[in-house]
This record gives C-alpha cells, sequence and structure tokens, in this order.
C-alpha cells in the first residue's frame, strides 16, 4: 500500500496549509502599520502554490492517500483558476479593506484556508474527503461574512448562512451516509463500480441521491436553497463577497464533479430530471427576481443564482461535451463576477459603498475607461458576443442540444433574454444617466490596472475563446 | 491577360476612392485628372484587348482570380471571363465613360459636389466593367447592385431637391422588384445545376433542366427552365426598364445630363439586354420565355415611343426614346437575334449617349432651360451642338448609311424572319415605331434648333454690355441652385433668359467624338458581328431560331445592304415621319394644339403615361404604406410594444416582486423553503424512480 502515500501529488495542498499557518504567526509580529507584509506573503504564496501545481501537476488520473485523494488535469486546472481569483479578490479588496479598518492578518488566513477547502473539495476522492473540504471551506466562509463584526446587517447575514449552511452540510452528510449505507464503501470509484450492482431501483440509493443532489444545490446557491445568497451578498462587506461569488464557484463545480460524475455518474438519468428542475428554476427566478433589485450586489446575487442554472445545465447533459461546457462556464463566470465586484470596490471611498444600482449612474462622464470596463463585463454577463459570456452560453446550450433537451436550450435562451433586461440597464445607467455622486475614484495604480487586465480578459476570451475550449476539452475527456 | 484586365476593373476604383474619399485634399482638377486618367486607361486597354481578340493574337480569357467563399461546395469566385461580347461591351462602357468624363467638366464646372460626381461616375466604371467581365452569376449580382447603387446615388445626385430624392427612391424600389426575380433566377439556375459558373452551368444546362419541371401553384407543373429565364428576366426588365417595370427611368431625368447619358441610356440600361445575350444558351432552350420577351420588347417598343410624341422636356423625350430602342433590343433578343440585340446596344449607346450630350449642351446653352417650348432657332447660336444632334438624330432614326440604320434594319429584318408565334405582333410594333421614332426625333430637332426664337431675349438685349459678367455670374449661381426644371427658380436671379450661346470645348469635344461611330461604326462592323462569326461561341442559337442565319444569305456587304434598305418600307415609314414632323414643327405650327384637342382623351392618357404610375401610386405604394401603418398601429404598436414588449415587462415585474416578497429575510422561512424544496424533491423522486 507504500504507493498509496504519494505525497508529491498532495504538494499543493501541504504548501497552503503550511504557509496559512506561516502567515498566521508571522501577523503576530507585525503591526497595523506594516499588514502589508501579511498581504504581500499570501501573494507570494499564491504564487507559489502555482509554481507547484504546475511543477508537480499529473498527466493521468493519480488517487492517493487509500482511495481519499485524486490529482487529475481536471483538478490542476480548478485549483490553479482557484489560486487565480483568490489572489484577484483580495487584490482587489486591500484598499477596501484598509479603508475601512478591515486590513487585517485574519482576513487572510481565512481566505488561505477557505482556498485550502476547495482544493481539498477539488481532489477529493471519498465522500469523507469531500466533507471535509466542504466544511473547511464553509466554516471559513461564515466566518469571512461576519468579518466586519460591528456591522449588524454582516452579522445578521453571517448567521443566516451558518443555520442555512448547517442544515445543507446535515442533509449532505445524511445522503453520504445512506450512500455509504448501501454500498459499502465512502471511495468515490469504488461507488461507481458498485452502483450497477444494486440496481438503480435501491430505496437507499434513492434518498441518498436526493439527499446529496440537495446539498449540491446548497453550494451552489441553485432554488430552491438558495435563499442565503442574496442576503448573504448583500450583507457581507463587498470584499468578502467578491470572494464568495469567486473561488466557492469553482469548489461547486468541483463538488458536482465528484460527486454526481465520478461518483455517481452511473445514476445520471435519476439525477438529471432533478438537475433539470433545479436550473429552470434557477434561471427563472435569478433573472426575474434580479429586475426588481436596486442593490447591485443583490442584483449580481440574483445574477450569479442564474448563472447557476446554466452551470447546471452543462453538468445535467452528463456527457463530456456537457462537462467541458460547465467547466468553461464556471471558469469565465469567476472571472467576469471578479471583475464585477472589482469594479463595485473599485469605486467605493470612505463612507461610500457604491453598492447602489443609482450609484453608477453617469459613470461614463465621470471615467469612461471604467465604464467601459464595467460594461464589457456586464455585456459579457449577459452573454452579448463577442465577450465570453456568449462563447459559454453557446457551449452550454449546444451539450443540452446534443442530448436532445432542445426545449430546455430554448428556456435557456428564454430567460438570457429577460436577464438582458437588467445587465443592459446598468449600462444604461452609466452612459445615459446623469451622475449622482460625483466623487473622484481613489483607487491605486495595481487595482486599476489589474481591473481593466480583467475586462481586457473578458473580451480577448471571447475573441479567442480556442484556447480555454481547448485547455477545458484536454482535462476532461 | 488577366493582369491587364485587372488593370482595366481596378483603374476607375482606384480612381473614384481617390476622388471620392480624398476629394478634398486633390481638389476639383485633381479630381477629374485622377478619374479621367483612370477610365481612359482602362478604355485604351480595353481597345487593346478587343484588338486582340480580333486578330486573333489573344485567346479568349476564362480564369478565377481570387474565391471569395465557399459554401456547401459551391464556389463564389471573382474571375474574369473575357471574349469577343465581353470586350466590346468593355470597350462601349469605357469609350463613352470616358467622353461622359470629359463632357462633366464643362457641365458640373460650378457644382459643388463636383469630385464627389465624378467619383461617383467612376465607380459607376468600375461596377459595370465587374458586371460585363464577370465569369459567373454571383459577381454578375455584384455588378448588378453595384450599378443600382450608383444610379440611385446619381439620380439624387442634388440631393437637396425633393423630386430628385423621389426619382431616386422610385427607381430604388422599381429595381428591388426585378433585382428579387433576378436574385431567384440565380439561385434556380444553381438549384438546377449546381453551379454559378457560366462555363459549367451553361455546359450543364441542357442536361440539368431537360424534362424538369417545377409546381409554383399545385396542379399547374411549369418547365424548370421557363421559370428560370421568366425570372432572370424579370431582372433584365428592371434594370432595361421594360413594361412593366420601366416607370423609374423617365423619372431617372432628374439627375445630372451626363449620368442620363452614360448610365440612363448607353451602359447601365442596357446590362439586361447584355445579361440575356449572355444566358443565351438558357434562353435557347425555352420557347415560352423567347415569346414573353418578345412580347414585352415590342410592347415597350411601341407604347413608350408613343408617349415620346407628347413631351415637351427636351431630356424625357430622349429618355422615352431610350425606352422604345431597349424595346427593340429587347424584341432582337426576343426573336434569337442576339448578335443584333448586341449590335444595336452598341451603336445605340454611341448615338444616344451622344443625344443626351447634345441635350445637356443645349440646357446649358439656353442656362438650365428645358422646355422646348421655349427654345427654337438654336442652330444660329450652337451650330456644332446642332449638328451633332442632327447626327445623332439621324443615326437614331436609322437614316440609311448611319449606325443606326444598319443596326435596326436588320433588326426589323430579323423579326420578319421569326416563326415564334408573337413575331408577328412585334413585327408591326416595331415597323410602326420606327415613324414614330423619327416623327419624335425631329420633332425634338424642329423645335429646338429650327423654327421661331421663343426664348425671352429681351433682357439680355438691352443689358448686352454686361452680358459676358452676367453670363458668368449665371452660370455660377447655377452651380448653386438647385437645377430645377421648374422656372420660378432661375426666376430669382433676375437675369432669366438671355442669348443662348454654343458651349465650351469640353462639353463639344466629347459630341464629336461620339458622332463619329454613330455615323460610321455601323457600315464597318455590321458584317462580322451580324452576319460573320464575331461572337463565336460567346452567343449561341438553335438552329431552328437562327433568323440571323437567313439573312446571311441575303447580305451581300454594307453597300448592298443600304441599297436594299431605301427600298423597303422602314426607310418609307422614318422619312414619313420626318416629314410630318417638319410640317407640324416648323411648317403649319398650329396643327399639334389642334390635333390634341381633338384627341384629347388620347392625349390625357399619353400625358398621363398610361397611367402607370398612377396606379402603382395607389396600389402599390399606397397599398404598401396602408399595410405598413396597419402593421405599425395593430402588430407593431398594440400587439408587439403593447401586450408582448410592455405586457410581459409588466408581467416580469409583478412576478419579480412577488418573489421578492418571498424573500422575507426571516431565517425560518428560508429553512422552511429548503425543506420544502427537499420534500418536493424526495417525493417527486419516490414517485417517478420508484413507481
Amino acid at each position: 500500500m507504500s504507493a498509496n502515500l504519494n505525497f508529491v501529488v498532495a504538494y499543493p495542498e501541504i504548501f497552503v496549509l503550511t504557509a496559512a499557518c506561516v502567515i498566521l504567526l508571522v501577523d503576530l509580529f507585525v503591526s497595523d502599520r506594516q499588514r502589508i507584509v501579511t498581504f504581500l506573503l499570501t501573494m507570494v504564496s499564491l504564487l507559489a502554490a502555482a509554481f507547484i501545481t504546475v511543477q508537480y501537476g499529473v498527466a493521468e488520473r493519480v488517487i492517493t492517500f487509500h482511495g481519499t485523494y485524486v490529482a487529475d488535469p481536471m483538478g490542476t486546472v480548478l485549483k490553479l483558476s482557484t489560486y487565480g481569483a483568490t489572489a484577484l479578490s483580495l487584490l482587489y479588496s486591500r484598499e477596501y479593506l484598509q479603508r475601512r479598518g478591515l486590513f487585517k492578518g485574519e482576513y487572510f488566513v481565512l481566505a488561505l484556508f477557505a482556498m485550502l477547502g476547495v482544493m481539498v473539495m477539488i481532489s477529493a476522492a471519498s465522500l469523507l474527503t469531500i466533507y471535509l473540504g466542504v466544511e473547511l471551506l464553509s466554516l471559513s466562509l461564515y466566518g469571512l461574512v461576519a468579518f466586519d463584526r460591528d456591522n449588524g446587517i454582516a452579522a445578521e447575514s453571517a448567521m443566516k448562512y451558518f443555520v442555512l449552511g448547517a442544515i445543507a452540510s446535515g442533509m449532505l452528510l445524511y445522503g453520504m451516509s445512506m450512500i455509504y449505507g448501501v454500498t459499502g464503501t465512502l471511495e468515490l470509484s469504488q461507488i461507481a463500480n458498485r452502483i450497477p450492482g444494486i440496481g438503480l431501483n435501491s430505496l437507499g440509493l434513492a434518498f441518498g441521491l436526493a439527499f446529496l443532489v440537495v446539498g449540491v444545490a446548497f453550494k451552489f446557491g441553485a432554488v430552491p436553497f438558495h435563499m442565503w445568497v442574496p442576503d448573504v451578498y448583500h450583507g457581507a462587506p463587498t470584499a468578502v463577497t467578491l470572494f464568495v461569488g469567486s473561488a466557492p464557484k469553482i469548489a461547486s463545480f468541483a463538488l458536482a464533479m465528484r460527486l454526481l460524475v465520478d461518483g455517481l455518474g452511473g445514476a445520471v438519468e435519476q439525477w438529471r430530471p432533478m438537475l433539470v428542475v433545479l436550473a429552470v428554476l434557477s434561471m427563472a427566478i435569478g433573472n426575474v427576481v434580479a429586475i426588481a433589485q436596486t442593490n447591485i450586489k443583490r442584483m449580481l446575487a440574483y445574477s450569479t443564482i442564474s448563472h447557476v442554472g446554466f452551470i447546471l445545465l452543462g453538468v445535467l447533459a452528463g456527457t463530456v461535451q456537457g462537462y467541458q461546457a460547465a467547466m468553461f462556464y464556471t471558469l469565465t463566470y469567476v472571472l467576469t463576477a471578479v471583475g464585477s465586484f472589482g469594479v463595485i470596490l473599485l469605486l467605493s471611498r470612505q463612507g461610500f459603498e457604491s453598492d447602489a444600482l443609482d450609484d453608477f449612474k453617469g459613470l461614463a462622464k465621470k471615467s469612461p475607461w471604467f465604464a467601459s470596463v464595467m460594461a464589457m463585463l456586464i455585456f459579457s454577463t449577459a452573454g452579448v458576443p463577442p465577450f465570453v459570456g456568449f462563447t459559454a452560453k453557446l457551449a452550454v446550450i449546444q451539450a443540452i442540444i446534443g442530448i436532445g433537451y432542445t426545449w430546455l436550450a430554448g428556456v435557456a435562451v428564454f430567460f438570457s433574454v429577460i436577464g438582458a433586461y437588467y445587465y443592459i440597464r446598468v449600462v444604461k445607467l452609466m452612459y445615459f444617466d446623469a451622475p449622482v455622486d460625483n466623487g473622484p475614484i481613489q483607487a491605486g495604480v495595481a487595482l486599476r490596472t489589474v481591473l481593466s487586465a480583467n475586462g481586457l480578459a473578458v473580451l480577448a476570451l471571447g475573441l479567442l475563446p480556442g484556447l480555454l475550449l481547448d485547455l477545458c476539452a484536454r482535462v476532461i475527456s | 491577360m488577366e493582369n491587364t484586365l485587372l488593370v482595366i476593373v481596378l483603374a476607375p476604383l482606384i480612381a473614384a476612392i481617390l476622388a471620392g474619399i480624398f476629394g478634398r485634399f486633390i481638389g476639383r482638377a485633381g479630381a477629374h485628372t485622377v478619374t479621367i486618367l483612370g477610365v481612359a486607361t482602362a478604355c485604351v486597354l480595353s481597345i487593346l484587348t478587343l484588338k486582340q481578340l480580333v486578330t486573333g493574337e489573344a485567346q479568349n480569357y476564362y480564369g478565377n482570380l481570387y474565391t471569395w467563399l465557399v459554401s456547401d461546395g459551391v464556389q463564389m469566385n471573382v474571375g474574369f471571363m473575357v471574349d469577343r461580347l465581353t470586350a466590346m461591351m468593355m470597350v462601349v462602357v469605357t469609350f463613352v465613360s470616358l467622353c461622359v468624363h470629359v463632357y462633366t467638366i464643362g457641365y458640373m464646372a460650378d457644382d459643388p459636389g463636383y469630385q464627389r460626381f465624378f467619383s461617383y461616375i467612376s465607380l459607376f466604371t468600375f461596377s459595370m466593367l465587374m458586371l460585363v467581365m464577370s465569369n459567373n452569376f454571383m459577381q454578375l449580382f455584384f455588378g448588378w447592385e453595384a450599378v443600382g447603387v450608383v444610379s440611385y446615388l446619381l439620380i439624387g445626385f442634388w440631393y437637396t431637391r425633393p423630386t430628385a430624392i423621389f426619382a431616386n427612391l422610385k427607381a430604388f424600389l422599381v429595381n428591388r422588384v426585378g433585382d428579387f426575380g433576378f436574385v431567384l433566377g440565380i439561385a434556380a439556375v444553381l438549384y438546377y445545376t449546381g453551379s454559378l459558373d457560366y462555363r459549367e452551368v451553361f455546359a450543364a444546362a441542357h442536361h440539368a433542366f431537360a424534362g424538369k419541371t417545377m409546381e409554383i401553384i399545385p396542379g399547374y407543373a411549369w418547365d424548370a427552365i421557363t421559370v428560370t429565364c421568366l425570372l432572370l428576366f424579370v431582372g433584365a426588365m428592371g434594370k432595361s426598364a421594360q413594361m412593366p417595370l420601366h416607370v423609374w427611368l423617365p423619372d431617372s431625368m432628374e439627375g445630372p445630363t451626363p449620368i442620363s447619358a452614360l448610365i440612363h441610356a448607353a451602359t447601365m440600361v442596357t446590362a439586361g439586354i447584355f445579361m440575356v445575350a449572355r444566358m443565351s444558351p438558357l434562353f435557347e432552350m425555352s420557347e415560352t420565355a423567347l415569346n414573353t420577351v418578345l412580347i414585352i420588347g415590342s410592347c415597350t417598343a411601341f407604347f413608350m415611343g408613343l408617349l415620346g410624341l407628347v413631351n415637351n422636356d427636351i431630356k424625357r423625350v430622349v429618355a422615352y426614346s431610350t425606352l422604345s430602342q431597349l424595346g427593340y433590343m429587347t424584341v432582337a433578343l426576343g426573336v434569337s437575334a442576339y448578335a443584333g440585340a448586341v449590335f444595336h446596344l452598341m451603336t445605340h449607346a454611341f448615338f444616344k449617349a451622344l443625344l443626351f450630350l447634345a441635350a445637356g449642351s443645349v440646357i446649358i446653352g439656353m442656362h438650365h432651360e428645358q422646355d422646348m417650348r421655349k427654345m427654337g432657332n438654336l442652330r444660329k447660336y450652337m451650330p456644332i451642338t446642332y449638328w451633332t444632334c442632327l447626327i445623332g438624330s439621324l443615326a437614331l432614326i436609322g437614316f440609311p448609311g448611319t449606325s443606326g440604320f444598319f443596326s435596326k434594319d436588320a433588326l426589323i429584318e430579323a423579326v420578319s424572319e421569326s416563326h415564334l408565334p408573337a413575331a408577328r405582333f412585334a413585327y408591326y410594333c416595331v415597323l410602326s415605331g420606327v415613324f414614330i421614332t423619327a416623327f419624335y426625333s425631329f420633332r425634338l430637332v424642329f423645335m429646338t434648333f429650327h423654327g421661331k426664337e421663343r426664348f425671352d431675349t429681351s433682357e439680355a438685349a438691352h443689358a448686352h454690355d454686361s452680358h459676358a459678367v452676367a453670363d458668368k455670374h449665371d452660370d455660377h449661381t447655377h452651380g448653386h441652385d438647385d437645377h430645377s426644371h421648374d422656372d420660378h427658380a432661375h426666376d430669382d436671379h433676375g437675369h432669366h433668359g438671355g442669348v443662348p450661346h454654343e458651349s465650351p470645348w469640353v462639353v463639344t469635344l466629347p459630341l464629336v467624338l461620339l458622332a463619329i461611330p454613330s455615323l460610321f461604326i455601323g457600315w464597318f462592323t455590321i458584317g462580322p458581328m451580324l452576319f460573320g462569326d464575331y461572337f463565336g461561341s460567346a452567343i449561341v442559337v438553335e438552329e431552328s431560331h437562327n433568323v440571323l442565319g437567313e439573312l446571311a444569305h441575303e447580305f451581300h456587304g454594307s453597300a448592298g445592304f443600304v441599297e436594299h434598305g431605301i427600298t423597303q418600307l422602314p426607310f418609307f415609314l422614318a422619312m414619313g415621319g420626318v416629314f410630318f414632323a417638319w410640317l407640324f414643327y416648323v411648317k403649319l405650327t398650329d396643327v399639334p394644339g389642334k390635333i390634341a384637342s381633338a384627341f384629347s382623351p388620347l392625349y390625357k392618357l399619353f400625358e398621363n403615361k398610361y397611367f402607370f404610375d398612377d396606379v402603382y401610386f395607389a396600389v402599390f405604394a399606397k397599398g404598401s404604406r396602408n399595410l405598413g401603418q396597419a402593421l405599425w398601429k395593430v402588430g407593431d404598436s398594440i400587439f408587439i410594444d403593447g401586450l408582448l414588449v410592455n405586457g410581459s415587462a409588466r408581467a416580469v415585474g409583478w412576478f419579480a416582486s412577488v418573489i421578492r416578497g418571498i424573500q422575507t429575510g426571516r431565517l425560518y422561512s428560508y429553512a422552511f423553503t429548503m425543506i420544502i424544496g427537499l420534500a418536493v424533491t424526495l417525493g417527486w423522486f419516490v414517485l417517478h424512480w420508484l413507481r
């Protein structure tokens, strides 16, 4: 069994864990004015993690630690994207946190632990590992949401998140126990092997699967398990919202892939109808209710819900093409969402959150460049060519048409059209309305540069989607 | 050869771009220099190409230069097919275009849109060359549309004039009808032969169309080839202004006169004729199509000629004569005398361009007066214009020896030889057309150049010393005003009228240049073009239709043809026409008025152009406006805007506010929703999966 203790493939997790602990300790010895050291150390750790991940990346699927840990090319790409999303959100958050007195070492440590949770989920090969990752991520996120602890709204939303998350974790765990009971194993590959022997008519399998799907849906924030999303997005400090909206989405995708595809792929006919319902409800509720929002963070929360519907469409296709499309969608969505929240952070300043839709009025007059960056991001989110959001939607729709669900493609397009309304309303506010807020943009050079690059990346990927599409196709096959 | 052809096509295009986009930098002189150089290059090279082809130094060129796109195995290429038919068209187009370019220097001298005008006519030359030199249907269609666009731009050149805008819109809309048929025809060709390439289509045509029928109306099977040819011919009807799609051509006279000569007489309107001649392998396969062509052509030739009798606007008379002559060419196509049609096309291009430019010269001389009733005895003032115009008119009526005589006489003979059912009718139409043509042509000549001076010179008389200055000023202001036919525009200047004067050399030189081929070209070319094998394989005629072949037996040289011609009926009809024109418009000038009042219903019919315009306005224009109005009011405002757009927006808004209400912010309701969701999932699962 010694071959099963392959530490090399787990170096990224080991490194991030060590780095998080080191940073926690180092942070004790730096004063508030030198807190930038913590920040820089975190960034360096992310860079080093990326380096290690690439260096020890595997070309083939490797399972180790007695069937609890899996390393595969998909995991490598997802982890790298996670580092990127984390780095971007920390970079965008720095000034925001500094101005609000939230620039503390714990913030970075929590973010790193949350990221570690994501990594564990990505590399999970057994039900227990999955649960470990889910809890590590969730607990860190609860802490982050409540980070501004004197803020009533933030505390309230953290509380809601925690309670609902606990219920969901309970359901997930309950489902896992049933699956374990039916199959007698925790290893996903073994579960996959044993399902044919048990037969799909097993009541235990049915109940277990239902609970697992509910758990996954909660992590994704799919309707009707979405209630926490708007409150958390709205209540948390924008910097935290940004983080909640980025890396954990990759984790949710990984969770779905590991649990539903790797483990329960044999029962695709059974979980597909559930996901269809979840996806349709998510697209419908997400897009429609977003229209009624006046707070842009809340609006983006509902937008997230609708995008989750699209990601689920790709997953429920149950084909390689569908998984690739879902992965492409997830990665590009995260890139776009990070950028959108980045713009909110860019516009905010001391005592001004810039999170109402009206705060975007007349942005084009104040800052034509960042108005156009925001417009690019918004158009991409709405799925307007030539931005990458269009390619992503197209890939997903192709995948579901590929399995003959043309009506579902029609539904998806229909709700995208409804969604276009509230996205383009933001553009209208920026370009056609008179400014309400006349304060200057205070953000520094780093934020401006990276945010501009982020906006342009959305355009570049839209023009040349082949690069990322090929990558997704290479790692999922 | 390939490079030569490219230069021929691209030289005018480059010149057009230079004059159009950089017109402001290169100035007026720059614009006309560069475009004339471009067209002159094209003209010289075209003549060289023609010479090489005739002498046999060069073979017919056929090749693709560029593949634009390949769709489902269908290649869409840019390529050239240059045989003698093409080469002749290239020479005609570039030569007339060159003359018009030079002429424009004088005609548009003071117009603020000088560079724009030169850019347009060069662009037109490019488009027309693309059309005639094409080796496939796609490029033919490109050229077809491109000349249409330029024609549209030029008819509305004086875009501040409502009448010009009306005319160009009308031309545009009417041509849509024709082009729609044309593109359907091309689609039919593609459907049956699987190719857009001339050579492949013609090679495959016999096999591909043999016995094929299509049922557009269930129960009526039509020959595929007939439908295809008729659709293609609809395109020709639009572009070559055949009844009932002719209504745009008279109105196109709103454009500046040089373009009337170039586009609406010599070249673009003959594109339809050229196209049908090019498609002779297809048209030969359907007698039904040929008969239709014949009837349409004869009606146009006869009825449009009649309208020339009652018009007083000098340009419109020439325009109606153009319509009538296009009818003649179409008749020739109908009796399979394609060579005759193309021959008449060539001679007509020269003498009709000449007539238009002469009319333009008169208009300049008369200070932008176009009403012939206000002219008279101009030969005294404008001798060069008079003589060249006379030559043009003689050619038009087919006076023995002139180029028009050869083409028209041969054409009428060809009709008389044809055995098609419609040929009898066509013969009488073209024969009576000869009389009508002669009458209105010389009516124009006599009213304009002979008889009493009916223009008002009084003002100029007592301001004679300052005339030169006033005249100059007059020309100058005309450039800026709206060139209207309406005389009130000129009354504003306060020195309307004045003594007519001969035009500058840039105007008269093209007249002389065009007068030469108008007189002589028929004599030298009738032998090879009509009865020799000049066209070779470019034109295909079935043995049973070969009317020109019949005539060839009786042809013994040009002199013999003239000798034979003056003993024939058409000659006497033409002379009769001239005589009556002289009688009515020089001798007994009060007779026309009396005749008009005696036959007032008929006169009204002519004056209103057979009410074509009125019917089109009442039915199509008004009908489509009403339809649009109805669709807008009911379909757009009520249904789409009101119900679908606003209605759905309201519904979504309402729905959103309801759902938003569910998001209470209370934890227990959130948890409750989740539990409900789980319960539904489980319940459905158990019911559905385990049954």
